[in-house]
């Protein structure tokens, strides 16, 4: 697999992961994500304690050609944004999963989180992408 | 949109793993895995290759042949010399724009004419229904390929190729029949980047020799692909205009600013002179402007720029500039609000972002 995705995280259809963490879960972009936009210069970040809703729009990632959603994984309010971000958004290019982190949402439902992939459904789910591609 | 094409240099641009999209019906590289921000930087410091075989081309032929352009061009070819170009707008009776395209005098009654791909079909019918006297037109657009080696390390790695001097070709000038590693080609000095460079036509069946043989030339050279991505970011640095965006049916070259390119006083009328000449004097209420943007944020085209509550005109062309690593843009403004180092609102999904408006070109390189 030419795409880094890590064991543990549970990986969403839109290419998001998120990682629960007492009682939240920190969300970010996958490596395969990342690779797709190309270089990104721009994040806009939610409100912390806004409400998102699973699989809508939470924040907007740029890269210099195209303009994506980032759609939160569950619903629940936003407890913490990482900012450092809002200056180096290439943070995302070089560790999706590491210190380019995008959000972290309280959990309500955590059945939320089972429903999504882990890694290896989400390799496979990757693998069927590229060959539609 | 019909059938997608292939350039002869597909299969090349495949081999480098390029990002395949369709462009005006080609199917063409956008990017490269070195990444559209890495193809700027090998463009403006050593010299990238790219596929532009999209473009079309007409032939002009005939004694007529310069009265004809006189008329259907704004820019004046009189005083153009064989071997030398000119860019100039076409326009329509009301001053829009069918096309901008480039002109290459090969002598007085022959001309070699570059135009935009999407509007290849489009022109060659406005050429033709405009046409009379001793013309002759020919669209020759699918028996060309074209290559654009643009940066500062192009002229050396061009010359080990042909006998022509390279260092006695000035800007906007070419030569035709000339040998580049023995296939017989157009050579010009132009190019869509803002560095020096060159622009090499040649037929079809010669396309694949020329591009393997300057691309192994390159090799010395750090020569590197690159796509239509970087290709848009770079004119948009050089503050060239592309059609569909500062031009346009419903926009003069008047308003894109490219006054020095239409001949208001030509002597032999041409084609939206009178209309042009009417906005010169009555002026307009959408101008082209540089902006550069003061808070983080993305000009994307099409959206809004504000003064204050006032909606005052639109992003044309915007991106993040590598070269210059700020966020720029092209936008039509109201010139009677919009004044060069003031400070204006572009509107972003669900707020505004403060941009200045700057001279443009944004980048001028070095001579």
């Amino acid at each position: 697999m030419k795409y880094n995705v890590i064991d543990g995280l549970k990986y969403t259809q839109q290419h998001e992961w998120a990682r629960p963490e007492d009682g939240t879960a920190v969300v970010g972009l996958s490596d395969y994500a990342q690779d797709k936009l190309g270089e990104i210069v721009f994040v806009e970040l939610p409100d912390v304690g806004a409400e998102v809703e699973a699989g809508k729009s939470a924040a907007v990632i740029e890269s210099v050609k195209a303009v994506a959603d980032l759609y939160a994984p569950v619903d629940g309010k936003v407890t913490e944004v990482n900012e450092a971000l809002l200056d180096q958004p290439e943070v995302i290019n070089q560790d999706p999963y590491g210190e380019g982190w995008v959000f972290k949402v309280e959990v309500k439902d955590e059945s939320q989180l089972d429903k999504l992939m882990d890694k290896p459904a989400y390799e496979e789910f990757i693998i069927k992408e590229e060959e539609e591609e | 949109m019909g059938e997608t094409k292939k350039t002869p240099f597909y299969e090349r641009h495949a081999a480098q793993n390029g990002k395949i999209v369709d462009y005006s019906g080609w199917l063409l590289p956008v990017q490269f895995p070195q990444g559209l921000v890495e193809e700027v930087h090998d463009t403006r410091k050593r010299a990238t290759i790219f596929d532009v075989s999209h473009m079309g081309e007409v032939s002009v032929e005939g004694k007529d042949a310069e009265a004809y352009l006189q008329k259907i061009l704004a820019n004046d070819v009189s005083k153009l010399k064989d071997n030398a170009i000119i860019y100039s707008p076409v326009c329509y009776p009301d001053g829009g724009v069918v096309d901008d395209i480039l002109i290459y005098r090969i002598n007085s009654e022959n001309f070699f004419l570059v135009v935009n791909a999407a509007n290849t079909d489009k022109d060659y019918e406005w050429f033709q229904d405009n046409c009379s006297g001793d013309v002759r037109l020919q669209n020759l657009s699918a028996e060309y390929a074209q290559i654009a080696l643009q940066g500062p390390n192009s002229k050396s790695i061009l010359q080990e190729l042909t006998d022509i001097n390279l260092a006695d070709m000035k800007f906007y000038r070419f030569q035709a029949d000339v040998s580049v590693a023995g296939v017989n080609s157009i050579v010009s000095r132009t190019g869509y980047t803002g560095e020096d460079g060159f622009e090499v036509y040649c037929k079809n069946d010669g396309a694949l020799t020329l591009w393997d043989a300057v691309w192994e030339a390159g090799q010395k050279k750090e020569l590197r692909p690159a796509g239509l991505g970087a290709r848009d970011v770079l004119r948009l640095e050089a503050s060239l205009p592309l059609y569909g965006h500062e031009l346009s049916k419903d926009l003069t070259p008047l308003q894109a600013g490219l006054n020095r390119f239409v001949a208001l006083d030509k002597q032999d009328p041409f084609i939206g002179q009178e209309a042009l000449q009417k906005q010169k004097q009555e002026g307009f209420n959408r101008k082209l402007f540089g902006l550069e943007m003061l808070e983080r944020g993305v000009p994307r085209e099409g959206y809004p720029v504000m003064a204050g509550k006032d909606e005052i005109g639109w992003i044309s062309s915007g991106s993040y500039s590598p070269t210059l690593d700020k966020f720029i843009a092209m936008a039509f403004l109201d010139p009677e609000v919009a004044k060069q180092g003031e400070e204006v609102d572009v509107a972003i999904r669900k707020r505004t972002y403060r941009a200045k408006i700057t001279k443009m070109p944004f980048y001028r390189r070095d001579k």
